[in-house]
């Protein structure tokens, strides 16, 4: 009986933490994230790369996690939005999320933080334009965006306040 | 009833309850749930667009290895049994359940014809590919053109034309019902009017591009008690959709829908459950089943595209006189497109004292349709709002003043038929004249388009509990997923009756064992009808409170009035504080017991919903290539509960609009596969596409309401074809009847036909 | 005595009238009468229509009552989406 040797083991970092686990060699980081680790955060549109929905940092870099080997996390950090809160308390992208009611169904929202915490990591003032360009990624089909890029600009000019 | 007018709680803008999960990721929706033993389905879809099913030889899969149950059509003989939506005609379960695993016939690409589970979501694919199927590849009928001809492929040999046919049509037919609504002499209205504008619309199947894929667990125990977890707008009629397809006792079947990822009418329907129940008792285990995204797109349900051909005539001082109109919309696979409703809310803006409307229902080898967002209105409204566009420029009319002149009001007759109550057009309409939007400039290659609409407010059933805790917090619970706020909405009615703050109301979507019967979360008439029930039941909350004090106070029931969110002893010289709702709680055991508020009702469909869109368009005359630059979205919502929530609503129906207006189309080759089952080329709108989306409110009170509130989800997707076209028309001086006027269509247009002069639009 | 406004589909059924005066206390004996003054309609015809009364559409109207004077109409029942 042949023994499967095709698995592959993985040790990465995932929010700040160590974790480990097993994957095939073409399972995305995705699948890995959602069944494999069992951060459900990190969700499924569309698996082409389209829809944003599955947005990740690896290394700090936006990724769409369905379009990223689950192995080419080896020995990088990758967060995803269960690591966007920090001790608990909410990031200010989060709040101005919820303050604005910039989410009406939720599902691309977590999407939506991740990315719009990448735009703020490179570009702590975007204008309008800006956001809405780096934005393009992630699709929403309950709000017509206008929610999300206030509550992205105030985040901004809130995390500014907070450096300055 | 009278309607409330002064609001402590209503109104204002809360932090909905589920938000924090909903922004940390922990938030469940239909693919987070998982059970231990878990197997993996996977469903074998047709290649083909119309074939006979010859055989299935599953011989092959089934020697997979971890491959734990296969079925086919076989293994579910069709029902003929119905289940009342209170939608258009019956909801039929026979075509649903043909639609979710074929029997005879495949209808189109992507019909479901046979389900695997597996231990791995890997092995029940390849299982899936290893299904052999015998086709008898038949001629598909891929366009309304196609099914009409004399010489169609018909989809189902024993169809007839319900409703009312044209008479002396016999035979074969893929139309499925015809109905006609009529007032006064249509052609001798035609013959007084001073102008007479037509013209031919056609519109494309789009879908209604929910984010979140299906997904449903569902588990047969031993015992046959079936629970199925699901991303539904109706736990209820999964339930009862599931029973009459399975032929189960309902009884015995538990829903409980999770968190929705976006729905739009998309889902309503059943396509996944009733296969995962199957392969659950075929296997003894939970099966998990998720689609993909080209699933979506090829084998859910999508809205008709249609053909419309229009015509309206007016006298000079723009008076309307005539209108009449054929529609065709398809159904897809099976009967049920929303022609009935598209042919109802055509006219439903104005006084129109001579019309002929008729509507067809065409079966077409296209996914089934399902319910999209005010179903049918969008396309109908896409005609008489462009018409009524050239009208004004005949006329050399402002296009506000010529829809007040002919606007509906209060006591005017619906063109279905029924007088409406108090309506908010004109105010809608007035609003549109005083926005500062209305009388900006515009820039070079910009164009301004208006548009009205009307959705009818959904009633229906809904129950509501709500209990109180000994601490004054209450619980309230429907059977009403949340699909864009209504949680927050209901917790802020709770408040309201109740007098305490919102964040100590807790609001659940329970499931079908756990909340009296609701019908759907759709047809804009959850803050509505199932508010009602939510207000009720905390009345009666408020109402045993009541009873509690008099019975602390020794006195009589009617010596105790509720003010202020406390109750208060009347009795003269009586020097009793009075008792807030913690005080009251924290003594129900000594008073009688705990406290549950309950209400149920049946609502009326009554308070109907008007809007108007202003639209700026700018256009690349060297791509065709077209950007909206400024939009503003007014809307009647009778009484904004949860403002930001209301404008969500306007703002993303918008945006859907403006998507299906310039760029979204499924694509069908001529075999009848879509080519574009994917969101790289089905083209929704992204954040660069669109601007901020203004929003204002306007406020007539809906008399059925004990609040005013009139359903708000629908409405805003009517008004935006329509701007959106007469936005292109201002600019390019064409009047394109063709959607999507996207970027390729634009430029073929603008670069062979000469340009009529463009009329500017008086402001 | 209700005024009861006929859908079109019902319209064959009663030689081209569209409009009856029926003297009925809820829809259910309404809906009978109509059926016995006209024959060529049946009762499964308005299991496919709501009804609405003075404005209000229902969807099971059956044993709402009637005022002396009410305005009836049978319209299509309609699906929403959202």
């Amino acid at each position: 009986m042949a023994t499967d040797v095709s698995r592959i083991h993985v040790e990465t970092t995932i929010n700040g933490e160590p974790v480990e686990f097993l994957c095939e060699g073409h399972d995305t980081l995705l699948m890995a994230l959602r069944d494999a680790v069992g951060l459900t955060g990190t969700k499924e549109g569309c698996s082409t790369g389209d829809c944003g929905a599955c947005s990740v940092m690896l290394d700090g870099r936006l990724v769409p996690s369905c379009l990223v080997l689950a192995p080419e996390a080896q020995g990088r950090a990758v967060t995803t939005i269960e690591g966007i809160a920090k001790d608990g308390k909410l990031h200010p992208l989060q709040q101005q999320f919820l303050q604005h009611a910039a989410l009406q169904c939720g599902i691309c929202t977590p999407g939506f933080i991740v990315a719009a915490k990448a735009l703020l990591d490179v570009n702590s003032n975007p204008t309008e334009s800006e956001a809405r360009y780096w934005l393009a990624g992630n699709l929403c089909r309950c709000t017509g965006y206008d929610k999300i890029i206030r509550a992205v600009l105030d985040a901004a000019a809130e995390t500014q306040k907070v450096t300055v | 009833m009278s309607t409330r007018h002064h609001f402590e709680y209503v109104g204002t803008r809360p932090i909905r309850h589920d938000g924090v999960d909903k922004v940390t990721g922990r938030a469940a929706f239909g693919a987070d749930f998982s059970l231990p033993g878990m197997l993996y389905g996977a469903v074998v879809r047709s290649p083909h667009a119309h074939a006979r099913i010859v055989s299935i030889d599953t011989s092959a899969a089934e020697a997979v290895p971890g491959v734990k149950a296969i079925v086919t059509g076989r293994d579910i003989p069709k029902t003929n049994k119905k289940v009342w939506l209170g939608g258009e005609g019956a909801l039929d379960l026979g075509d649903m359940g043909d639609n979710a695993l074929a029997h005879e016939k495949v209808l189109y690409d992507g019909h479901a014809i046979a389900a695997v589970a597996a231990s791995t979501l890997e092995a029940a694919r390849e299982a899936a590919r290893l299904v052999r199927i015998e086709y008898d590849v038949l001629e598909p009928a891929m366009t309304l053109e196609r099914a009409l001809a004399a010489d169609a492929p018909i989809l189902h040999p024993e169809m007839t034309t319900g409703g009312k046919p044209i008479p002396g049509a016999t035979g074969p037919t893929n139309i499925a019902a015809r109905m006609e609504i009529k007032r006064g002499d249509v052609d001798a209205g035609f013959a007084e009017a001073d102008v007479i504008v037509e013209h031919e619309f056609r519109t494309p199947m789009v879908h209604q591009g929910y984010i979140e894929p299906h997904a449903t667990v569902a588990r047969v125990g031993a015992d046959g008690r079936i629970i199925v977890w699901t991303t539904t707008q109706g736990p209820f009629l999964v339930r009862d959709a599931c029973a009459g397809i399975l032929h189960l006792d309902a009884a015995n079947v538990r829903v409980v829908p999770s968190e929705i990822g976006g729905g739009f009418g998309g889902k309503i329907p059943v396509y996944l459950e009733p296969l995962a129940i199957v392969l659950s008792q075929k296997s003894g285990r939970p099966v998990k089943m998720v689609m993909d995204r080209s699933d979506v797109f090829r084998a859910t349900g999508p809205t008709s595209g249609c053909h419309i051909v229009m015509k309206m005539g007016a006298k000079r001082d723009g008076t309307l006189v005539a209108a009449s109109a054929s529609m065709w919309y398809e159904a897809g696979a099976y009967k049920g497109s929303p022609y009935g409703a598209a042919a109802m809310c055509a006219l439903a803006c104005y006084n129109v004292p001579n019309f002929f409307v008729e509507a067809y229902d065409v079966v077409v080898n296209k996914p089934k349709v399902a319910a999209y967002r005010a179903p049918g209105s969008p396309m109908s409204t896409l005609a008489t709002e462009s018409l009524m566009d050239e009208l004004a420029r005949r006329l050399e009319m402002d296009p506000i003043e010529l829809r007040l002149k002919n606007a509906v009001a209060t006591g005017d007759h619906a063109p279905y038929g029924p007088k409406y109550g108090p309506i908010g057009l004109r105010q809608v309409l007035e609003a549109v004249r005083e926005h500062p939007h209305w009388s900006a400039p515009l820039g070079p290659n910009q164009g301004r388009g208006v548009a009205c609409g009307f959705w009818f407010n959904g009633g229906m059933n809904s129950s509501a509990t709500v209990s109180l805790d000994s601490d004054g917090s209450a619980t309230v619970v429907t059977g009403n997923p949340d699909i864009g706020g209504t949680r927050a909405a209901q917790a802020m009615m709770v408040s309201e009756e109740l007098g305490i703050p919102v964040e100590r109301v807790r609001p659940v979507v329970g499931d079908t064992d756990t909340a009296g019967y609701t019908d759907l979360s759709a047809g804009s008439r959850v803050c509505y009808a199932t508010g009602m029930a939510v207000i009720r039941a905390a009345e009666d909350v408020r109402e045993q409170l009541r009873l509690r004090a008099a019975k602390i106070w020794k006195i009589e029931p009617d010596q105790v009035v509720w003010e202020g969110g406390q109750a208060r002893s009347l009795v003269a010289g009586d020097d009793k504080q009075p008792l807030s709702v913690s005080a009251i709680a924290a003594t129900l055991a000594k008073t009688g017991g705990p406290i549950v508020g309950r209400a149920s009702l049946n609502a009326p469909m009554a308070g109907p919903a008007f809007a108007a869109h202003i639209c700026d368009l700018e256009l690349d005359r060297e791509t065709g290539c077209s950007k909206i630059v400024r939009y503003t979205a007014i809307q009647d919502a009778g009484k904004a509960v949860h403002p930001s929530y209301v404008e969500g609503q306007m703002q993303g129906g918008a945006a859907q609009g403006i998507g299906w207006a310039l760029n979204e189309e499924y694509i069908f080759n001529a075999k009848g596969t879509m080519e574009n089952p994917g969101f790289l080329d089905y083209r929704m709108p992204v954040a660069s596409d669109l601007p901020m989306i203004d929003t204002v409110i306007v406020e007539v009170a809906n008399p059925s309401h004990p609040y005013g509130v009139r359903g708000v989800g629908e409405v805003p997707i009517v008004p935006p074809l329509a701007a959106v076209a007469n936005a292109m028309r201002s600019v390019t001086g064409i009047r394109f009847g063709q959607m999507p006027m996207s970027p390729p269509r634009v430029l073929a247009e603008t670069t062979t036909r000469r340009e009529e002069p463009a009329v500017a639009m008086s402001s | 005595m209700a005024r009861v406004f006929l859908s079109n589909d019902m319209m064959s059924g009663t030689g081209g009238l569209d409009v009856v005066t029926i003297d009925a206390p809820r829809v259910h004996e309404l809906v009978r009468e109509l059926v016995a003054r006209y024959p060529r309609l049946n009762l499964e015809m308005f299991d496919r229509l709501a009804v609405a009364i003075d404005g209000e559409i229902h969807n099971d109207p059956d044993y709402l009552p009637l005022k002396s004077d009410s305005e009836v109409h049978f319209v299509p029942r309609i699906a929403g989406g959202r």
